[in-house]
């Protein structure tokens, strides 16, 4: 059963058609990746799901019960959880302050325990590092705190702006298979990746997207096999 | 490394021409003369003498300190040298400006150049004394040079007993009257130890010693203390927690009747800044939404309750003031909301010319001729009924205040138990909604809007609640200001209110609420009670507001985020080169 479902979604910015109807379609338990290269829209996508942007064209499911008439604060609570891009982590905060701002709408004390106890066992770094301020930490470690923050409201969808940028290689392998990880516990996933050749790697299905248009949607496989993918996207001749 | 003889010399001058000039400022500003005529000792040594010298034992500290190299020992002969130096510079740069305007007007540029100004100067000598400023000035920087020298166990309880000294001597009027009204025995101590103006010779001599003594005991026994509380058993501690909080919580209640209406007065208008400020810390300090236009939200309150208690003619009801405080409140709320709604979508540099718009709208429709059959316009609202517990009498007619049967909170005396209760409560909730849900979301506003969206806060309500919460808190104090003087003027609701605000929150330290308190203390209270200097309570607020923000940007109360993100390269990075380290190691 379909998930989450763009059908002909057309998002501006002001004058500027950022996206010039996009339909993608989510199963449940996939990873789904959205590859492109700058200012493709692979952000504003993300953006427009998650509510901070209105579509004014276009119709977006997520269950079946169509989201675009709630509020971007009201899609947290239908299951819909974003990872920023750039981290967006509270430089201020701590990391468990940080971590509870991420279960701000979920009230009850036990799930958000347990929220916690899992983001520790996926990220045990961060236990380690739970009294300590947010901006002291490496990149790789706000990678996890954000990646973590966006698992304690429990959501059914997470979708990860770029969660490669600007990290080590040693690291991006870690945050991948961490990705792998939480979609097995049966969390689905919406990634938008510059690193193509990562995100297909552990991706069900992949779409192309260029100018604010879907050109190519395909299997992982096939697309790394695709010729104009393997040129544009994989550095491959 | 050795450091060149010219180099220091060189350095030492440069320090000393610097303080001249600031001396020479303080002369041409007006201050010197002024603060001439206020004794810091007895007969001794005026604030206007004090501040001279202060610079020039200032010009000797930084010499000193300029010249004296952390990684080497300390050569004192050097640095005396150098502070010497730098003193007697300082001295000849007065002595040359005060030759200087013997020989030429100054008067027609500098008004401030009296003729008065140059007798206080010349000790009345015309120029024959003037060669004694160098020698003065020599005096002052090595004795600023010798406090730097000193080891540190010395010198911070002798510095800490020169700042309190001058503090007592500042306010020694105050204590000198409070002390005269009290048994024989006080009377003679006051007698003893405050004078007129300043303290008594002897007063200064003892308040010294007393806190150096206090001061260098305190830091050689501090931790033996504290762990003879903690051995204490857990029944005791909080006995003697009681006891301090019920010595505390009495000397709050006995103060008015012991110190008179003034400095009754003066904490009125500290608390009402109190809330004010408390008021901003939720907008600002919390939910980080600046507002310049923050005294339309006293105004607001202020008003309320007049129009709601007055029997003067513009009195709409005549109510108790009870009645009128929680709808003056309520309104208040609203005009939040109100002020919150159209500038939701606007962001920081713009949000503070909304405002600032706002407050000034408020202002000029309160005192506008247009609006004057409700407010009363430029003749403001006059005759407003005193709050009174008990029963009050009937309204009779225009201005004929009611009478009241039981306790009426007729002046400062009185209005300081209303002030004082209403910032205790006020503090205690904005501490209650810093802690809770709410306040967690307004953290996560400040700190990235759209981060905070994302995880399902919302917005609209979380900003207009501050907005909201802010204004109750400034129409609070705003109802009281208007009971304490009976009246509302649209010309008491001035920008520079807001701006006040702004200022005591952030010496004080932005979202912080016992920080709130103390900046309202220092930036309110200090310049109420030291009325002569009140001429220059701006040329304070700019040199504070600059000195804080170069040496404790964070505040004098900081909360804790502020405190991490100022001093997070202190512990934090340590520890994560450290935690780098031992998980290199384990791998």
């Amino acid at each position: 059963m379909s998930i989450l479902n763009l059908d002909n979604v057309h998002t501006y910015y002001g004058n500027i058609h950022a996206l010039k109807g996009i339909s993608i379609n989510i199963e449940k338990g996939e990873i789904v990746t959205l590859i492109g290269g700058n200012g493709a829209g692979k952000t504003t996508t993300l953006r427009t799901i998650s509510g901070l942007l209105k579509p004014r064209e276009g119709k977006i499911h997520l269950n079946g019960d169509d989201i675009l008439k709630y509020q971007a604060h009201e899609i947290v609570y239908k299951g819909v959880s974003m990872v920023p891009e750039g981290r967006g982590v509270f430089a201020r905060l701590t990391v468990l302050e940080n971590l509870e701002m991420g279960a701000y709408s979920r009230n009850s004390k036990e799930e958000l325990s347990r929220n916690m106890e899992r983001v520790f066992t996926l990220f045990p770094r961060l236990k380690e590092r739970r009294t300590q301020v947010a901006g002291t930490l490496s990149g790789g470690e706000q990678q996890m705190l954000a990646t973590g923050r966006g698992l304690m409201s429990n959501p059914s969808v997470l979708l990860m702006d770029e969660p490669s940028m600007g990290l080590a290689p040693v690291l991006v392998e870690l945050i991948f298979d961490t990705i792998q990880q939480i979609n097995k516990e049966g969390t689905t996933i919406l990634l938008v990746e510059q690193n193509a050749l990562m995100a297909l790697s552990i991706a069900n299905r992949g779409y192309v997207l260029q100018t604010g248009e879907i050109i190519i949607s395909d299997t992982a496989e096939n697309l790394k096999k695709n010729p104009t993918v393997q040129k544009a996207y994989l550095g491959m001749e | 490394m050795m450091m060149k003889k010219d180099y220091l010399i060189w350095i030492a001058i440069k320090t000393g021409l610097l303080s001249g000039v600031i001396a020479i400022f303080l002369c041409l500003i007006g201050m010197v003369e002024v603060f001439s005529k206020r004794d810091v000792i007895e007969k001794i040594i005026t604030l206007g003498d004090f501040i001279l010298l202060a610079t020039a034992v200032s010009a000797g500290v930084i010499a000193a300190r300029a010249t004296s190299n952390p990684e080497q020992q300390k050569q004192p002969l050097k640095n005396l040298i150098a502070g010497a130096l730098a003193g007697i510079t300082t001295g000849v740069v007065i002595a040359a400006f005060i030759g200087l305007s013997q020989q030429i007007n100054l008067r027609s540029v500098f008004l401030s150049a009296s003729p008065s100004l140059f007798d206080l100067l010349t000790f009345k000598g015309g120029t024959n004394w003037i060669w004694m400023y160098p020698a003065i000035g020599m005096a002052a920087g090595l004795l600023g040079t010798i406090l730097f020298l000193l080891p540190e166990k010395f010198r911070q309880p002798i510095t800490r007993a020169i700042f309190i000294t001058f503090l007592l001597a500042l306010f020694s009027g105050l204590f000198r009257v409070v002390m005269i009204n009290q048994s024989d025995n006080i009377a003679k101590a006051g007698k003893y130890l405050f004078g007129q103006t300043g303290l008594t010779l002897s007063g200064a001599i003892i308040f010294f010693v007393a806190v150096v003594s206090i001061s260098m005991f305190w830091s050689a026994e501090s931790t033996n203390l504290q762990k003879g509380f903690a051995r204490i058993p857990k029944k005791g501690q909080t006995g003697v927690r009681v006891v301090v909080f019920a010595i505390l919580a009495y000397m709050v209640l006995m103060l008015p009747q012991v110190s008179g209406p003034f400095i009754a007065q003066v904490i009125v208008i500290v608390s009402l800044y109190a809330l004010m400020g408390l008021g901003l810390n939720i907008t600002l300090g919390f939910a980080g939404l600046l507002d310049l236009g923050f005294v339309a939200f006293f105004a607001v309150g202020a008003y309320t309750v007049g129009l709601l208690t007055s029997y003067g003619i513009f009195g709409l009801q005549h109510v108790s003031f009870w009645v009128a405080v929680p709808i003056a409140v309520l309104v208040s709320m609203m005009f939040g909301a109100f002020l919150g709604l159209p500038v939701l979508g606007v962001r920081g540099d713009y949000l503070a010319i909304a405002t600032l718009g706002f407050g000034e709208i408020v202002r000029l429709l309160a005192g506008s001729d247009f609006l004057a059959p409700f407010f009363g316009g430029p003749q403001g609202i006059i005759g407003i009924q005193k709050p009174c517990l008990g029963t009050l009498g009937e309204f009779v007619r225009v201005d004929v205040p009611r009478i009241c049967n039981g306790l009426e909170f007729a002046g400062p005396k009185e209005i300081y138990y209303l002030a004082v209760a209403s910032a205790i409560l006020i503090a205690f909730i904005a501490l209650r909604l810093q802690r809770s849900r709410l306040g967690r979301a307004w953290m996560a506003i400040r700190e990235d809007e759209d981060v905070a969206e994302a995880l399902g806060i919302n917005l609209i309500q979380t900003k207009l609640l501050a907005y909201m919460l802010g204004a109750a808190f400034a129409g609070l104090g705003g109802a009281i200001f208007t009971v304490l003087v009976g009246s509302i003027f649209a010309t008491s609701m001035q920008l520079i209110v807001s701006i006040n605000v702004v200022s005591l929150i952030i010496v004080g330290g932005m979202g912080s609420v016992p920080g709130v308190i103390v900046g309202a203390i220092a930036l309110i209270g200090l310049p109420e009670l030291l009325r002569e200097v009140s001429e220059y309570r701006f040329l304070f607020y700019g040199a504070a507001l600059i000195m804080m923000m170069l040496a404790k940007p964070e505040g004098l109360w900081p909360s804790q985020a502020t405190l991490r993100e100022l001093h997070h390269d202190d512990s934090g990075e340590d520890s994560e080169i450290a935690s780098t380290k031992s998980s290199q190691a384990k791998a």
